[in-house]
């Protein structure tokens, strides 16, 4: 390809520095960083007002939870943080120890960080699952919700790739119309039609609906991306494991789903992001998780109400960095684990 | 059909934007069922057209010599990528409402095309008098030709920047995924570089683009019901509003799904067209 000229280089940075100036001027030289409702008024929508994040940034972060009892999600959200954190150190530690007690310890800490903001036993207030919020909440519908779904999705891959026409049929039946609907309508019925159709002992509450929801749809999308790369894993490699005498449960763990997950992993970590942001729409059915909090902490409030394009930017740029790091654990992963043929 | 006699019934509950259909709550209920596809349509094909054209440019900008555009179109991706869907879409209604002039003082972005609080106002043919209609400020509004509500700006900006992002990824997998040297043996043969873009690079592209983009097409109809958060009555938010009211909840579902099904058959049936086309236009 022949090379552009240099000038024509030049001129693109003529619009974009005239947008980054002004973008500069708004969130920078003119804006407000302290929480003056009077200085912010002042400067009207000429510059940014960030003394809003002061104000409210605490409410973003554990919505409706009582103020006195925020340490019991945030001292979850830390056992949460520490043990993603011990697993990966232990993914990318030099000897093979094994990753089973990291894992463990991380999926049991879900549960645990749960208890801990309910309360029931602990000799604490109980907090109901309706007044929790914010970034917890975010968080625990995200990993709770992939965590229910990865047996679900092995086997709906499973049945529907391999399984007999009497598991097939269903499997493909209950893929095909949960993913054909779109989330929006499903959160609907969890909010609406399952309290409804559910005698009234068996109320499982808000959040436990709502997560119910989100892992069957994730677990429907993630069984299409399984048996995608079920599809991929040869034939032969699993009847040479069952001639050498090995059984069909023992070929499964140790011949195919090692490469099924190797070989799946980079749509799978799309799908954690996509899990992610689709917690978001909670919102629309009056869970407020990290955005339907901070925008309830502001819709009902005049006086700050004019400043939720600086909270979306804060709120947007939290995401942003939650997506990133997801992706960029995903991309170190696809080198420790690389796909079949892929390997060095 | 007992079971669907209901539909027959007034709906009893009007809908907000109706986008020129006349209905009222006394209407039956399948009509409103219908006014809540065609806004589910409307919404969706403008930013399925904007997603497209900002998609392709993005994702050539990707690929493109120059430095900056490609720094550019790279974060544009990476940011409108990582941040929920909703979160835009609640941004771009606040944009649109809070800082846009009121409609007694509307902002003219080109002669005839007016955008305030109110919405954007365009030209329209006016069939009843047989010529177009033009609008222009007046002392409390913008009157004449069309306009859209600010729910529906909100709802097609935010579709069609987010979906645009995704596709930037397809339309530069597509490019990249064409062998380097299938393009020089074009050049070796005494193509010209016009030829090979236009001949060689583009249907092969086009072929490894379809199966992906059909799958953003479909994402992007779903995702239009996102739409309920901004009062925009899309088809989930009128099923939902049905199913309340008449509490006929596996017939509403049905037709909700029913309906998405088929839309999702109609749209793999323009692909597969499409994607057929360019297998045509390469074996010729």
């Amino acid at each position: 390809m022949k090379k552009t000229p240099h000038l024509v280089h030049w001129l693109w940075w003529l619009p974009v520095a005239w947008l980054g100036w002004h973008m500069l001027d708004w969130a920078v030289l003119q804006a407000t960083f302290r929480p003056d409702l009077a200085a912010c008024r002042a400067v009207m929508h000429d510059g940014a007002c960030w003394g809003v994040v002061q104000v409210k940034g605490m409410a973003w972060l554990f919505g409706r939870y009582p103020e006195a009892e925020r340490w019991r999600p945030a001292l979850a959200m830390l056992a949460w943080a520490l043990s993603l954190a011990w697993l990966l150190r232990s993914v990318w530690s030099v000897d093979s120890r094994s990753v089973a007690w990291p894992a463990a310890v991380l999926v049991l800490s879900w549960p645990a960080g749960m208890w801990l903001m309910w309360g029931p036993g602990l000799g604490l207030s109980v907090v109901d699952t309706a007044q929790w919020g914010g970034l917890p909440l975010t968080l625990l519908l995200t990993a709770c919700s992939l965590i229910l779904s990865a047996p679900l999705a092995l086997g709906l891959a499973w049945a529907r790739q391999m399984g007999p026409g009497w598991l097939s049929v269903p499997a493909t039946a209950v893929i095909e119309v949960v993913r054909g609907a779109p989330l929006v309508m499903w959160l609907f019925m969890a909010a609406f039609v399952l309290p409804a159709w559910l005698p009234s002992a068996w109320d499982i509450g808000p959040v436990s609906r709502v997560l119910l929801v989100l892992s069957v749809f994730s677990a429907a999308y993630a069984a299409e991306i399984l048996r995608g790369s079920l599809a991929s894993v040869l034939k032969d490699q699993s009847e040479a494991a069952q001639v050498l005498g090995a059984s069909w449960w023992i070929t499964q763990r140790v011949v195919v789903l090692p490469q099924v997950l190797r070989g799946a992993l980079p749509p799978l970590v799309s799908h954690v992001i996509g899990v992610l942001k689709d917690t978001a729409l909670v919102m629309v059915v009056s869970l407020h998780e990290l955005t339907g909090s901070m925008s309830l902490s502001l819709s009902g409030d005049a006086d700050w109400r004019p400043y939720f394009l600086e909270a979306y930017l804060v709120i947007a740029a939290l995401y942003a960095a939650m997506c990133l790091g997801v992706a960029a654990v995903g991309k170190r992963l696809e080198s420790r684990w690389p796909a079949q043929g892929a390997q060095r | 059909m007992d079971v669907l006699a209901f539909l027959s019934q007034p709906a009893g509950f009007d809908i907000g934007e109706t986008g020129g259909w006349l209905f009222q709550a006394s209407e039956p209920l399948w009509q409103a069922f219908l006014v809540g596809l065609s806004n589910t349509l409307r919404v969706s094909l403008p930013a399925l057209l904007l997603a497209l054209l900002l998609g392709a440019a993005l994702g050539l900008g990707r690929l493109s010599a120059a430095p900056v555009p490609r720094r550019l179109a790279t974060l544009y991706v990476d940011t409108f990528r990582n941040v929920p869907l909703l979160v835009q879409l609640l941004m771009w209604y606040f944009l649109l409402v809070e800082w846009l002039p009121d409609p007694t003082d509307a902002l003219p972005l080109l002669p005839g095309l007016w955008l305030s609080k109110g919405g954007l106002s365009f030209p329209w043919w006016d069939a009843a008098q047989g010529q177009w209609s033009i609008p222009v400020q007046e002392a409390f509004n913008v009157q004449g030709g069309a306009a859209v509500t600010p729910e529906f700006l909100a709802v097609a900006l935010a579709l069609s920047t987010y979906t645009a992002a995704f596709m930037a990824e397809i339309v530069r997998a597509a490019v990249l995924s064409v062998p380097a040297n299938l393009l020089e043996a074009a050049e070796t043969l005494g193509a010209t570089r016009a030829q090979v873009r236009w001949r060689v690079l583009l249907p092969q592209a086009w072929r490894s683009a379809m199966p992906p983009m059909s799958n953003q097409v479909l994402n992007l109809i779903k995702n239009s019901s996102l739409a309920v958060a901004v009062g925009y009555p899309d088809l989930v938010s009128v099923g939902n509003t049905a199913l309340n009211q008449t509490g006929q909840v596996m017939v509403c579902i049905g037709l909700m799904m029913g309906t998405y099904l088929l839309l999702s058959l109609l749209v793999s049936l323009v692909m597969n067209l499409l994607a057929r086309k360019s297998r045509l236009a390469l074996s010729a």
